[in-house]
């Protein structure tokens, strides 16, 4: 992957010059190559990653496996797309193995969630099953560990 | 404990470490450890932690209760890995049952082959600005050091005609660490061609530390191992500390003729006994797949490079562009200020914490080392709070 790339995967805050000096060429360089990111669609967006059990919100998530049947033509895309178009949905992905799409929902609480599957998942064309797991704690997320730091254990000056 | 008549207790320390003085890293230590809030530029350690998977498998190992002594040289199945790795890495073959030693760092390394090759009165060529333990071991072995000065205007590269000027009858070996600590200076193939034909003339003994080797940023490291007819006259000491971030496993090695590791083994098998059980079980875990592990770390360390040197420039500090290790070594001479003093004022002004060049021989005097073995945001806060110090300085 793209050096640059890489850098805003750990850090999208970083200033354009500390990436440029990071890099050894200049910032007009950085601007240009990101905004051209940006135009093509690679880079989709920025988001801070947030510790959520710390903030004490009314929001549960649930990971869902979905059976469907695949279209003729289409395969699973355009289910896919369809599902993945509630903004409940914040996550999808189509899947090897028992089930085909894994869907990542938000809600306020279990009962939201089981009314969204209920009365919008599980009623669509084509979806056969569903299995609902609820999240119950996060502990690395975007591979981010959600603990503190730990503490620099080296001493202060060595040879 | 002192009784009339006899002499101190100092006097009785043996002279060969009684006369050398602390090191000058630990002075400065204790210093910096009372401070609080300092941002260290001076910790010569990786900031990284040991690769998770080399970890877990150390938990494995201890589970699996490998908890004794290995064979003096080291698990066999270690020196067929670390051998493998040599010769596929810096084109050298070793047999691992006669011509790998596994040792308790490349410290302990350093130290058995001083004491296996010197007799009392030999003479040993190193450069410096280096590594503070060099002079010491040397000393410690009854030998005799010669240091030579490299400087900043060649790249703190050691050139043939530096060598010439020193050298004498008496000579026996020639110590090398490139990638350097503390300059990051590392040597092409070229430059080590002189050196190694230089060595062949004399009939020197090379002991080449290699210790940066995985920690180069503008090409692949050269071993001087690996020119001809160097590999029957040249012991090449190596480690886990830096590249794979594992220096408190301490493990280290060495390769070389059967002759020169058999003779460290001896001293090896009755002061030492074996390295850990257990960091050799890591060891090879972290050489099943050196390569992914070493390239992320190895970009890091690049991106930071090249931040530390831009930011040198911006601050117009002149700044020999380091190449290898994880060390800048800036001049600062043009302040006026001895380094140690530079060091000292920077650190009770502003709180960072960088070693004086002169703990790594006298010619360091003029600059300091800096170490990017440090999250990038430290080291951005330390170059702000280093331009308001020269800023004052004037
Ligand atoms: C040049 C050089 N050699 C040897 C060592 C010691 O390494 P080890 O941890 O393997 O004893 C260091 C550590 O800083 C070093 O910089």
């Amino acid at each position: 992957m793209d050096e640059l790339l890489k850098l805003l995967l750990a850090n999208a805050c970083e200033s354009r010059a500390t990436i440029a000096q990071q890099l050894g060429i200049g910032v007009e360089e950085v601007e240009r190559r990101i905004a051209e990111y940006e135009k093509r669609g690679v880079i989709r967006g920025y988001q801070a990653v947030l510790n959520e059990d710390q903030l004490d919100l009314d929001k549960v998530t649930a990971v869902i496996e979905v059976k469907v049947t695949p279209e003729r033509g289409g395969g699973f895309n355009r289910i896919a797309d369809r599902l993945s178009r509630f903004p409940e949905v914040r996550s999808a992905y189509l899947m090897s193995g028992t089930y085909d799409l894994l869907l990542f929902v938000e809600g306020h609480n279990l009962r939201d969630v089981a009314s969204f599957v209920s009365a919008k998942l599980a009623t669509i064309d084509g979806v056969l099953s569903t299995s609902t797991h609820f999240m119950l704690k996060t502990y690395k997320r975007l591979g981010v560990l959600m603990e503190t730091n730990h503490e620099d254990e080296r001493l202060t000056i060595s040879p | 404990m002192k009784t009339s008549g006899s002499p101190s207790l100092r006097d009785r320390i043996a002279a060969p470490v009684r006369d050398i003085p602390r090191s000058g890293i630990r002075d400065f230590f204790d210093i910096v450890s009372t401070m609080q809030d300092v941002i260290s530029l001076g910790i010569g350690e990786p900031d990284f932690d040991t690769p998770w998977h080399v970890r877990e498998s150390t938990v494995f190992a201890l589970e699996r209760g490998t908890t004794h002594y290995t064979s003096n040289l080291g698990y066999l199945e270690l020196r067929k890995a670390l051998a493998g790795y040599v010769g596929k890495k810096y084109g050298v073959n070793y047999d691992a049952e006669s011509e790998v030693l596994v040792t308790v760092g490349v410290s302990e390394a350093l130290d058995l082959a001083l004491r296996a090759l010197i007799n009392p009165g030999d003479e040993v060529l190193y450069h410096e600005p280096c590594y503070v333990s060099y002079r010491a071991v040397i000393l410690f072995a009854h030998g005799v050091p010669l240091a030579i000065e490299t400087r900043a205007a060649d790249g703190f590269r050691l050139t043939r005609a530096m060598l010439e000027k020193k050298v004498t009858p008496r000579t026996k070996v020639l110590m090398l660490n490139f990638p350097n600590n503390p300059t990051g200076a590392t040597m092409s193939r070229q430059d080590l061609e002189e050196i190694a034909a230089f060595a062949r003339e004399r009939d020197l003994l090379v002991i080449t530390d290699e210790i940066y080797a995985e920690l180069t940023y503008d090409g692949p490291h050269t071993s001087i191992v690996s020119l001809p007819g160097m590999r029957a006259r040249t012991l090449f000491l190596h480690g886990f500390s830096k590249a794979w971030a594992m220096t408190g496993y301490r493990l280290g090695y060495a390769c070389g003729p059967a002759e020169v590791i058999d003779a460290m083994m001896k001293i090896h098998q009755y002061t030492m006994l074996c390295a850990s059980s257990f960091a050799q079980k890591a060891a090879l875990e972290a050489l099943a797949r050196p390569d992914s592990d070493i390239e992320t770390m190895v970009a890091e360390y690049r991106r930071r490079r090249n931040f530390l040197v831009s930011a040198f420039a911006g601050l117009g500090l002149e700044c020999t562009r380091p190449a290898g290790a994880f060390y800048a070594f800036p001049n600062i001479g043009k302040f006026g200020l001895p380094a140690k003093e530079f060091a000292l004022k920077l650190l009770e002004q502003e709180r960072v914490a960088v070693v004086p060049g002169t703990a790594f021989g006298a010619c360091g005097e003029g600059f300091v080392r800096c170490a990017y073995a440090t999250r990038l945001e430290q080291i951005k806060e330390a170059m702000k709070r280093l331009g308001r110090f020269i800023g004052r300085l004037g």
